[in-house]
Order: C-alpha cells, then sequence, then structure tokens
C-alpha cells in the first residue's frame, strides 16, 4: 500500500502550515529520518523528517502553498517493491482519515478577531498599523530601550532563540547582548538579580517562558520586588517589569496552565496589567516600563498571534488602573480580561441575537482595578457577570463581586455571578480541557441568569 | 580537586553481561527509539496535543542505569520521560494513551507527555518544572533511610536543569544525611536553544557536587555499557555511603519539544552523532562482530519492538476519551 505523507501538526498551537520547501524530488528515495520538506507553523520554520521508507511517488501539494490543514495529504510514497506509477496515479482519499480527536489542536474556535471591536472605544490612538500582540509587545519593548539606556531585557531564550514564544524578535540584534541577556534556568536567580539591579537604577524587564515558572521565583518578586519601597521608608523601589505569558495555552496541561491574576494581584506593593488587544498591549507594556514600581503583565499564549489596530505614535501609553468598555451595552454588564475578552464579545454576540444588549468591560488592569468603571456600568445595567480563567477561590471575580457589595449594592438587581475555570488542576485530556475552561456558553447562560431569563 | 569517584572494584563489577543481556539492552533501546518515532509521527497527525519530547539518542542511559538496579530502586526525572518509563517496563499501551489522553493512559489521560507515574513500577514522575524532580528524588531516598530500606533513588536531571538552586540544596542535605541518591545529569549538551557553553559557567558537571564532597564520575551516555558499569558502581556507592553524580554525556537528535525548529545547532553537528555515536547501532556491531547474535536475529527484534510500538499507537488512538466524571476526581483523598 502507497503511504500517505499528511501535513503534521507542528506546534501545540497549529492548525495549518505554507510548505514552505521539497527536499525531496519525485522519484527520490527516502529513508526513515530524512528531510522530506520544510514547513512553515504559527511560530516558526520546520523540517518534516520521513517516518517511512521508499520512493517518493509524488508530491501533491507543491512548495510555496500556504495555508495547507494539518493532516491533508501532501505527497505519496510506495513503499519498497511497490509500483512507483501505480502509487503515484493512486487517490490519496485512502489515506487513514483524521480521527476526532485530532480537533482540539485547533486554538479555541470562540476567540474572535479582536481587530472587529477594538477601535470602538478608543478614537484618538491617531494612526494605527495592523500587527499581532507579539508585535506591539515587541515594539512597545524596543521603543522604551531606544528611549531609555536603564532598560534592558533578560530572561531564559530571549536574546539567541528570539524568544521561546518569539515576543522579543530582532531585539538582541538591536540592542546587543549587554541589553538583552539570555540567562540560565534559573528563575530565583535572575528575579532576584534583576531586583537588585532595579535596587541601583536600572530597568530591568525579566520574562519568564512562561509564569508557570515564576513560582519559582515568587519569593523574589513578592518579597523583594513588592516590600522593599514600604520596608525601606521609601528610599528604594525597583522600578522593575516582570512578564510572560499566563494561563492556559493548549493542552500543556496542569503544571503548565495556571493563571496568576489572583495571586499576584493580592499583594500589595505590586501592580498587575493583562491586556487583550494588542493596541493596549503595546500601550501598556509601555506604561509599565515607565512606571517606577514593579509592574506584571499577563500576558496569553493563544492571543500573541491574534492581530488589531496599534497606534504608531512612539507616545502611546495606556495608563494603568483604567478599565475599558469594548462593547458598551444596557441590559447586563460582563466584566473580563485577557483571553476572556474575546469570549464575553462572543457571548454578547450570542445574547444579541437573543435580545440582550450586553456591556462588556476589559478590565486592562486587575491591581489597581478600575471599580469606578464598573460600578458606574452597573448603575447603568444593575446586573454584573464577571469571567475569569483561573480558579473562583479567592479569585478576581470574587474580589469584584464583594467591591459591588460595598459600592453600589442598592443598585444590584440580582447577586452577581462569577464564570470561571472549574476548581481542579487542568487535565490533559482534549475532553477534559474544554470542559475545564470557561466558555463563551457558559458566559450567555450566567447573563441570562443575572436577568432571569433562563 | 574534585572528590574522585571510588575507583575499588565492586563485586557487581564483574558481572560480566552475556549475550542475552546485551540482547536486551538492544531490545530495550531499540524499543524506545521505535516508540519514540512512533509518538512523533502521532503528534504530526494531532492525535497528541501540548508539549511532547522525545528521548530519541539517549536511549544508552536509561536502559544501562536500568540494568544497574533491582525493580524495588525508583526512578523520578524530568518531562524528558518516555525512555525512562518504558526502561522501568511500564506498558507502551499505557504511555501512548496517556499521550493521547485517553482512559487508558496512565495517568487517565489527565496527565500528559510531561506527568506520568507509576507506583508499581516505582516510577515517580514526569515532572514539568525545570529541576523540582531533584528535592522530590533525594527526598525518595531519604524514605528509605527513614524506613531502613536498602533501596536507591534515581534521580535524573537535564543540563539546564542543573543550574536551578533546589539542586544545591538537594545535593547539600543528600551529603549531609547520607541518602541513598544517585544524580545523573543527562548532559545532552542543550536547554532547549541554550548550549551548556552559554548557560553554566563551568560545564563539568560530575564536579558540580564538589562542594558538597559528593564524588562524580563522567560517563559515555552513548555507550549502554558504560553507563551500565558506572551505574552498578554507583548503586553500591549509595548504598554504603550516600550520594553520587553521574553526568551523562550524551546527545537528543531532535529538537527540543515538537515545535522547536533547533536553528541553533549546526546540521552536521547532529548527523556526526547519528551516524558516528549511536548507542543503537554500536550496540549492535558489538552483538555481531563478538557473535552473540547474527543479523537475522537483530532484525527480528525490531520487527518485534515496531510491532509493540504499533501495537501501543492502536491502543491509544482506540482508547476511549476519559469520562467527564473524571474532571473531580484526585484532586484529594477521602479523609477516613
Ligand atoms: C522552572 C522552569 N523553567 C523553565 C521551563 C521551560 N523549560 C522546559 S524544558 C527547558 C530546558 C531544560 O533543559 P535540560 O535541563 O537540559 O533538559 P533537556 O530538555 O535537555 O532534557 C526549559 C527552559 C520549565 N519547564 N520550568
Ligand atoms: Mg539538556
Amino acid at each position: 500500500m502507497p503511504i500517505n505523507v499528511l501535513m503534521p501538526a507542528l506546534s501545540p498551537t497549529m492548525t495549518e502550515g505554507k510548505i514552505a520547501r521539497w527536499l525531496k524530488a519525485e522519484g527520490d528515495q527516502v529513508k526513515s529520518g530524512q528531510v522530506l520538506c520544510e514547513i512553515e507553523t504559527d511560530k516558526a520554520t520546520m523540517e518534516v523528517e520521513a517516518v517511512d521508507e521508499g520512493t517518493l511517488a509524488k508530491i501533491l501539494v507543491p512548495e510555496g502553498t500556504e495555508n495547507v490543514k494539518v493532516n491533508e495529504p501532501i505527497a505519496i510514497i510506495a513503499a519498497d517493491g511497490e509500483s512507483v506509477s501505480a502509487a503515484a496515479s493512486g487517490a490519496p482519499a485512502a489515506a487513514k482519515a483524521a480521527p476526532a480527536a485530532a480537533a482540539p489542536v485547533a486554538a479555541p474556535a470562540v476567540h474572535a478577531s479582536p481587530a472587529a471591536v477594538q477601535s470602538a472605544d478608543e478614537p484618538d490612538m491617531g494612526e494605527t498599523k495592523v500587527m499581532t500582540v507579539r508585535e506591539a509587545l515587541r515594539d512597545g519593548m524596543a521603543e522604551e530601550m531606544r528611549r531609555d539606556e536603564a532598560v534592558f531585557l533578560m530572561g531564559e531564550e530571549v536574546a539567541e532563540y528570539q524568544g521561546a514564544y518569539k515576543v522579543s524578535q530582532n531585539l538582541l540584534q538591536e540592542f546587543g547582548p549587554r541589553r538583552v541577556v539570555d540567562t540560565p534556568i534559573t528563575e530565583q536567580g535572575f528575579a532576584g538579580l534583576a531586583v537588585g539591579a532595579g535596587f541601583m537604577g536600572l530597568k530591568p524587564i525579566v520574562e519568564f517562558m512562561t509564569w508557570n515558572f515564576s513560582m519559582q521565583a515568587i519569593d523574589q518578586i513578592i518579597n523583594s520586588a513588592a516590600k522593599t519601597l514600604y520596608m525601606s521608608g521609601g528610599q528604594m523601589g525597583c522600578p522593575i517589569v516582570f512578564r510572560g505569558p499566563n494561563g492556559a495555552a493548549s493542552r500543556v496541561a496542569a503544571q503548565h496552565s495556571q493563571c496568576y491574576a489572583s495571586w499576584y494581584a493580592h499583594c500589595p506593593g505590586l501592580k498587575v496589567v493583562s491586556p487583550w488587544s494588542a493596541a493596549d498591549a503595546k500601550g501598556l507594556i509601555k506604561a509599565a516600563i515607565r512606571d517606577p514600581n514593579p509592574v506584571l503583565i499577563l500576558e496569553n499564549e493563544i492571543l500573541y498571534g491574534t492581530s488589531g489596530p496599534v497606534p504608531v505614535s512612539a507616545d502611546y501609553v495606556v495608563p494603568i488602573g483604567k478599565a475599558k468598555i469594548v462593547r458598551p451595552g444596557k441590559d447586563v454588564t460582563i466584566t473580563a480580561f485577557s483571553i476572556m475578552v474575546g469570549k464575553a464579545l462572543a457571548a454578547a454576540e450570542e445574547l444579541a441575537k437573543q435580545g440582550i444588549d450586553a456591556e462588556v468591560i476589559d478590565l486592562r488592569s486587575i491591581r489597581p482595578l478600575d471599580t469606578e468603571t464598573i460600578v458606574n456600568s452597573v448603575k447603568k445595567t444593575n446586573r454584573l457577570v464577571s469571567c475569569e480563567e483561573g480558579w473562583p477561590f479567592s479569585g478576581i471575580g470574587s474580589e469584584i463581586g464583594m467591591r459591588m457589595m460595598e459600592e453600589c449594592f442598592d443598585w444590584l438587581d440580582a447577586p452577581v455571578k462569577r464564570v470561571h475555570g472549574l476548581d481542579i488542576p487542568l487535565p490533559y485530556a482534549a475532553n477534559l480541557e474544554k470542559l475545564a475552561l470557561p466558555q463563551a456558553e457558559w458566559i450567555v447562560d450566567a447573563a441570562k441568569s443575572v436577568l432571569y431569563r433562563n | 580537586m574534585a572528590p574522585q569517584p571510588p575507583k575499588k572494584k565492586s563485586k557487581a563489577d564483574d558481572v560480566v553481561p552475556n549475550s542475552g543481556d546485551l540482547l536486551k539492552y538492544y531490545r530495550d533501546m531499540l524499543l524506545i527509539r521505535r516508540f519514540e518515532e512512533k509518538a512523533g509521527q502521532m503528534y504530526g497527525m494531532g492525535l497528541i496535543g501540548g508539549f511532547c519530547h522525545l528521548y530519541i539518542g539517549q536511549e544508552a542511559v536509561v536502559v544501562g542505569m536500568q540494568s544497574a538496579i533491582t525493580p524495588q530502586d525508583s526512578v523520578i526525572t524530568s518531562y524528558r520521560d518516555h525512555g525512562h518509563m518504558l526502561a522501568c517496563g511500564m506498558d507502551p499501551g499505557g504511555v501512548m494513551a496517556e499521550l493521547t489522553g485517553r482512559i487508558g493512559g496512565l495517568s487517565k489521560g489527565k496527565g500528559g507527555s510531561m506527568h506520568m507515574f507509576s507506583k508499581e513500577k516505582n516510577f515517580y514522575g514526569g515532572h514539568g518544572i525545570v529541576g523540582a524532580q531533584v528535592p522530590l528524588g533525594t527526598g525518595l531516598a531519604f524514605a528509605y533511610k527513614y524506613r531502613g530500606l536498602q533501596n536507591v533513588s534515581l534521580t535524573y536531571m537535564g543540563d539546564g536543569a542543573v543550574n536551578q538552586g533546589q539542586v544545591y540544596e538537594s545535593f547539600n542535605m543528600a551529603q549531609l544525611w547520607k541518602l541513598p541518591v544517585i544524580f545523573i545529569i543527562e548532559n545532552n549538551r542543550y536547554g532547549m536553544g541554550t548550549s551548556i557553553e552559554r548557560a553554566s559557567s563551568t560545564t563539568d558537571f560530575f564536579h558540580r557536587g564538589a562542594a558538597h564532597g559528593i564524588p562524580g564520575e563522567a560517563v559515555d551516555g552513548m555507550d549502554v555499557l558504560a553507563v551500565r558499569e558506572a551505574g552498578i558502581r554507583a548503586v553500591e556507592h549509595a548504598r554504603t555511603k550516600g550520594p553520587i553524580i553521574l553526568e551523562m554525556q550524551t546527545y537528543r537528535y531532535r529538537g527540543h519539544s515538537m515545535s522547536d525548529p533547533a536553528k541553533y545547532r549546526q546540521k552536521e553537528e547532529v548527523e556526526k552523532m547519528r551516524t558516528q555515536r549511536d548507542p543503537i547501532e554500536n550496540l549492535a556491531k558489538v552483538i555481531l562482530e563478538a557473535k552473540h547474535a547474527d543479523e537475522a536475529k537483530l532484525k527480528e527484534i525490531d520487527r518485534e519492538v515496531k510491532d509493540i510500538a504499533s501495537r501501543a499507537a492502536e491502543f491509544a488512538q482506540n482508547s476511549p476519551e476519559p469520562p467527564v466524571e473524571e474532571l473531580y476526581t484526585d484532586v484529594l483523598v477521602e479523609a477516613r
């Protein structure tokens, strides 16, 4: 039986890719381990090795083809002893159909394109350019590094590898190894070292490959970065930024999929922001770098590849502590941050179809929390749903709910409802993972329940 | 000067492997290789998600070490763990079904590639946080000593992990309390995209216990017989005297994980290791030259392990997804 070579999935988030180059031609012998072709994924260009042996009978997808779906047949290999011409003419449909389990590789479908809505509320962004969140973060860092020589970036794989998630692309090339520093895998060490450098007036940006690994360094973040200003009676503080992807990515399981918003927002002496749109990613990273305090930026791997208009002006800075109404509405208020904003907007679309006009607030900043914007919205809608990906216990939703009791209890026509991740470590299995992470439908249900429309 | 490894020959040293042993090492290494190739293929088909770190190239390390211990001794390692599990005798179908996230997986599909365990086979994981398994492995040794058992804890870590602070906290306690632990540093020359020279002030990792008086030895980790010999000596030392470090000089052929384009090293470097140092091909040569077996026998072994890998893959695809109830099980045990 001739063997169909299928378009492989080469990263946790890849759903399609481009055949950049064929390294074998039709008629060539292939042995297992030899490179067949190069494929551009959402993150990098990867070599694809043959797993089967025989003769490359036919190339089904020529080089240069873009958007080739994972599991689509791309070539046919005739096994040793088989007729090459017969194999080449064989229908590729003979490929084993991709099993249903392949589906979860796709990024969450609910994540609507931020570009569609994000310009709704902020008119004076000036001239904009469409770029990804990844590029916006990079540009924000680069602009601040040009502006202030004391700013430097350090972390694992930030320099030569160009960032584990390619956020620091080209920074080494522009700023050199003195200011873009690859570290050993020693989070507590380099986080503490950066805090010390901050005491001396440098302005470190510390990248955690993901926030999960900040737990190695949490003592330095809280006990050293957050408290020294207070303990020294205001003599020395620490103008530092800690940043990296936060929350679940795709199937990376319990130890690599946690939301730290509530953990760090708990601590006085820290500021915590978590952007959703590309414009805010740039505006907030710049604000964080300019801020004289420790600021933590909780980014999101799945959002890195999403695009939106971003102001080109190097003076565009988003103030820390200001939420943003990303969809005005009058019937119910929905608060969210990071990836949950996209899900909240998708939920609002669905609610609109059912005659419910939801107002969606992107918190952007977790600490300080823009209580005023939420309260004003609740005074209008009288109902509130809070969304977050993390766990419910002492979550951001708990804090928001309590503040509503304190500040606008009389305006509420229903108890505040929380949408959050299930109260369990994140399971690996595709079906369980999906059930454990909050979806747009959960938000729709919660909104209807505070409107007593269920 | 770092403390020298024990020079005295132990009686176990004289246990020269016979033809059957050699064929077993060959088979066990080849099983890991074929299993990992299959896993890579299934990842490409979207059947495995998330991170998947293959062990291809490093097979001699676990197979050699496993031949030096008893089933009562324990093993703990990082996320690059499939090889360790197969070497511990864990069911290939159960490992593969964990990779596909199915109920037949060793963690019922809830842990995935990086987080697998087997109490029965004394395999304590599968840990996703770089370096975290080192204090845990030291704790396993603490428990052996506490209970008065003769077992040893094999605690594996990478060349990148060896810089983590908790490794040195563990070294200190292990030597302070003379715990039966063998710290095995799998030096495959890279931690993700960073070569050892760019991450470590000194790269002779076997010296890393010197400040604590822990002896260390550099071992050719591409040679299963060299690993085995060093392993036998180390087990003897750990059982009678306390901790010891083995630095396994090895190499991974594939990228760090499935999504790593591996642009940080020359193709020639990988090619050279594959063609000249391959642990499986080199053992095959030893076997053939000394006539422990013929080509046909080796081919037969290859067929056998390929078949095991295929059956594991089949099981992993046919095993159902975990039922919804599994979401809330195993968070805590019922207190009685
Ligand atoms: C504390 C922590 N930091 C960072 C990571 C991300 N990470 C995963 S593997 C790895 C490289 C580890 O290299 P090494 O210890 O040499 O092991 P190898 O992958 O070569 O087996 C990194 C940085 C992590 N999992 N945990
Ligand atoms: Mg390594």
